[in-house]
């Protein structure tokens, strides 16, 4: 028999109108890195949080070392020495590193923390495994990388065995991405075993050693990746061929949708600018990509351009309008779609219905409302229409509240929402994120689809197979300047990420002014 | 007693009604009460045990002989409720209704006395200056949130002794409103006091018929209308409302507005009732102190769950549980201890929101468990399953 520390056998969890998972059995062996697979909604959080004491399963059992246990909350989890990393992670803002890695168990005599020993133990981890924290910084102070470093630690501090990963990479810049991956390995290798959850095939193709599929809440088997391709896995994962790369017909390119000149906006976190006297235009019919490490200005960038965030100086024009200092709305009515960076500040209205968040700019349009009166019957006709034409799925239809909503599906009710509104320009900041590939496919089939159309698509990605694929230009910005424009069809991915690190940089000054 | 009837009544439905949004804040609202009025009785027989059951029974039935004013009283705290209520469920916490409801109060009064209109439009007018004077104090706090992102609760409770202390001045100085020797504001001509419902030894008026129509139409601009689309998605989410192209300043002023306004009417609506004594009017004391009414708004709308139509309800019955109070003294107990009592039962109805996980869970539960027994293992238990995405729990994923 062989030696699993985890077994998840038989596991049935249903919610109200969808069974989360049917029937799934998942064996984690000790000391392996064990993907879980599958689109947005197929059921590994539902899966991940019944190990984790979140949800009580309706049938089935779980077993630890062929014992079977009952975990009932987060703490029984805990105490068999299950970790998990969630998706958003878990922490205090306003507490230190070191504060919100001891939490919950903290080191005391008499009520009294026991700081120092609790710092030493931190220290000591994190030079181990090569996860740099600095114990006294605070969570907000710090980025989404070092964040997750400090959730990692919280496992290790804790003694946890089995860790669990729920979309680890989604948030991370690519060489962050490497290093998690490596830091996994070295945890397995020391016998940790290791769950983790993704949709990336190509990092599970990298550390896994073995997948679990699972689609629409059914298991669809346990593969071993040295036996497997990238080709089988997204099969299983939603039971068609996926087409990796994007296609393309020739464009003629049309009038400059959009143009940008000379645009400075300050920095609200320090002195310097964060965007540095940019300029480029995006013409109808083509699709221009920012790439650019997180950091460097893009999202100032873009704020500024959508109409969130001051312009400090330098002109933006829409479709011949200067829309430098005009409203969002004004924005929106000319044209503008913009898929925000963040959905769950910007991009939804988390506690009111699918339904209301999918006419959230458009709930004053004629279609919509009659002498100040919103028209139920059509926002409802409509939120089906959209849920239907972009599979947003979700238990109650346009009734659901958002906030209820599986992170995937909320992305996809944003993406409906903008590119319904059939936009000059659609701005997609990470349209992609947090997305299965049978989604990102979909979104990237939208986003040339527009193109098509002969509108302008502006796309800022952080990630380097879909700058790749599916701009038709790309510039790529380096603290807050543009340093370089590419063509895909010519350059190199190592190309770009010289450009990207800043170790390489052209005058791109004169490209710009003869595209004017 | 009526609320035992509705809980009655509930169960009769539980199955179908547990599914619904409304169910656990009603049911949450009713326990609360119950538990109020349960520790309210304890407190009673520690204080007075002969009579603490005679007592106890004033407070809970003796509003029903007295209904008409049970409705008069409930009118001015409807008023701040709605406006708390309101404010709250844009994300803003006025606790300046007092402030606003003196204000309202004054320009009624300044109307009243200074200006001379015939018939029905003079207490009319008195009204809409009221509620004239409840805006200006709710803009500028409004404004300063807006603008210099100020807090409105700090601004709000500046503005409540501000306001206070200026009303009590301008009051105190004029010599048509005040009269010295009494401490009190004169009597109001009778035709600018709002007409009576006339029902016999109560001072209920139209006050309250306007107060409920006006809960009501506030119900409808939350619900129905794109403008309370707005201003709820600015309050769950004010950068989303942004991001959709909502301007977020104006609708906070505008928000503030609108609740100053309520407040101001409740001030209004109290000072221009008409007098059971022909000859008097109601009268203010300039003595400072901060109108209570505007506090006991913010009783009223977290009993109500801040919804407008909740808010109709909790009103009437908190001025029902006081004007029961009134009548316990006949038996001996001191205003003091009816005061206790009363406000314990407020204090516990306030946590509706506690008492909702604790106890909705249990019935939940209960009725969950039932379901179980009912049916085959197989089956979903839907109910508890109900209440896990109630909790807002993420989804399937």
């Amino acid at each position: 028999m062989e030696n699993y520390i985890i077994e998840m056998l038989n596991i049935t969890k249903k919610f109200p109108g969808i069974i989360a998972n049917d029937n799934i059995t998942l064996k984690l062996k000790k000391g392996e890195i064990h993907a879980l697979l599958g689109e947005n909604g197929a059921g590994k959080s539902t899966l991940m949080s019944v190990l984790f004491g979140l949800y009580q399963a309706e049938e089935g059992e779980i077993r630890k070392n062929g014992q079977v246990v009952k975990i009932n909350n987060p703490n029984d989890a805990n105490e068999l020495g299950i970790g998990m990393v969630h998706q958003h992670f878990k922490l205090v803002e306003i507490f230190t590193v070191l504060e919100n890695i001891i939490l919950g168990v903290e080191p005391n005599t008499a009520g009294f923390l026991k700081k120092k020993e609790a710092r030493e133990k931190v220290i000591n981890l994190s030079e181990k495994y090569g996860l740099r924290v600095d114990p006294d910084e605070l969570i907000e102070d710090i980025t989404v990388g070092m964040q997750q470093r400090v959730e990692i630690l919280k496992m290790l501090y804790r003694d946890n065995e089995i860790l669990i990963f729920d979309e680890p990479t989604a948030v991370l810049t690519p060489q962050e991405i490497k290093e998690i991956l490596q830091i996994m390995r070295d945890f397995a290798e020391e016998g940790k075993s290791i769950l983790f959850i993704t949709h990336k095939l190509n990092e599970i193709m990298e550390v896994a050693d073995r997948c679990t599929v699972l689609r629409k809440g059914k298991c669809m088997g346990t593969v071993n990746i040295n036996e497997t391709s990238k080709e089988e896995l997204s099969r299983m994962m939603v039971g068609r061929n996926i087409t990796f790369s994007v296609h393309k017909d020739e464009v003629k390119t049309g009038d400059v949708t959009l143009s940008v000149k000379n645009l400075t906006v300050a920095s609200k976190t320090h002195k310097n600018n964060a965007v540095k006297n940019v300029s480029f235009d995006v013409r109808g019919g083509e699709i221009l990509c920012i790439a650019g490490i997180d950091g460097n200005g893009q999202t100032e960038f873009v704020n500024a351009l959508t109409g969130l965030d001051k312009v400090s100086s330098g002109a933006i024009k829409l479709c011949g309008e200067d829309i430098t200092k005009s409203s969002i709305r004004r924005r929106s009515i000319l044209g503008m779609s913009h898929i925000p960076e963040d959905r769950h500040k910007y991009g939804l209205v988390l506690d009111y219905k699918l339904g209301q968040n999918l006419v959230l700019q458009r709930y004053w349009q004629k279609d919509f409302q009659k002498s100040g009166f919103i028209k139920f019957d059509a926002v409802r006709e409509y939120a089906e229409k959209l849920i239907d034409e972009f599979d947003i799925r979700s238990s109650q239809g346009p009734d659901t509240i958002a906030r209820s909503m599986s992170g995937g599906n909320q992305q996809k009710a944003i993406v409906a929402r903008e590119i319904d509104k059939e936009p000059e320009l659609l701005v997609a900041v990470q349209p992609t994120r947090g997305l299965d590939v049978g989604a990102i496919e979909y979104v990237h089939k939208q986003l040339v689809a527009r193109r098509d159309a002969g509108k302008a698509v502006l796309l800022v990605s952080l990630e380097l197979d879909e700058v790749m694929d599916v701009s038709d230009r790309i510039l790529v910005m380096y603290e807050g300047e543009i340093v370089g424009e590419l063509d895909p069809k010519i350059a190199t991915v190592e190309e770009l990420g010289l450009y990207m690190s800043g170790a390489k940089r052209d005058v791109v000054k004169e490209i710009n002014d003869g595209g004017k | 007693m009526g609320e035992n009837n509705q809980v009655v009544k509930n169960k009769f439905n539980l199955k179908r009604i547990t599914h619904s949004k409304g169910f656990s804040s009603l049911t949450s609202a009713l326990i609360a009460i119950l538990l109020g009025l349960l520790f309210g009785l304890i407190v009673m027989i520690f204080a007075k045990p002969d009579s603490a059951w005679a007592g106890f029974k004033f407070i809970v039935l003796g509003g029903f002989k007295r209904i008409g004013d049970v409705f008069y009283f409930a009118t001015p705290i409807l008023m701040t409720g709605l406006s708390v209520g309101f404010a709250y469920k844009i994300g803003l916490f006025n606790i300046g209704a007092s402030g606003q409801y003196t204000m309202g109060m004054f320009f009624a009064l300044y109307v009243g006395f200074m200006f001379d209109l015939p018939g029905n439009s003079h207490w009319i007018v008195a009204v809409l200056a009221g509620m004239l004077g409840g805006m200006l104090w709710g803009f500028i706090p409004g404004f300063f949130k807006a603008f210099l992102n100020v807090n409105e609760v700090i601004t709000s409770i500046m503005f409540n002794y501000i306001g206070m202390y200026l009303v009590d001045m301008w009051v105190q100085g004029s010599s048509v409103m005040y009269v010295a020797t009494k401490t009190r504001t004169n009597y109001l001509p009778t035709d600018v006091q709002i007409p009576s419902l006339g029902i016999k030894g109560s001072n209920v008026n139209y006050g309250i018929v306007l107060a409920i129509a006006i809960g009501i139409i506030l119900y409808i601009v939350l619900e129905k209308t794109t403008f309370g689309y707005e201003l709820k998605a600015t309050g769950y989410n004010k950068f989303a409302s942004e991001y959709a192209g909502m301007k977020g300043k104006r609708n906070t002023i505008i928000t503030m507005l609108i609740a100053g306004g309520l407040a101001g009417l409740g001030g209004a609506f109290a000072i221009l009732a008409p007098s059971g004594i022909a000859g008097s009017s109601m009268t203010y004391e300039p003595i400072n102190i901060i109108a209570p009414a505007g506090f006991n708004g913010i009783a009223v709308a977290l009993l109500g769950n801040s919804h407008p139509i909740g808010t109709i309800f909790s009103s009437i019955f908190i001025s029902h549980i006081q004007r029961g109070g009134t009548l316990a003294s006949l038996v001996g107990f001191k205003p003091e201890i009816i005061d206790v009592v009363i406000s314990v039962i407020i204090y516990f109805s306030a946590f509706a929101a506690i008492v909702s996980t604790a106890f909705g869970g249990i019935i939940k539960k209960f009725v969950g468990k039932k379901k179980i027994d009912d049916n085959s293992k197989h089956n979903i238990n839907e109910d508890s399953l109900v209440e896990k995405s109630d909790n807002n729990i993420k989804g399937a994923e």
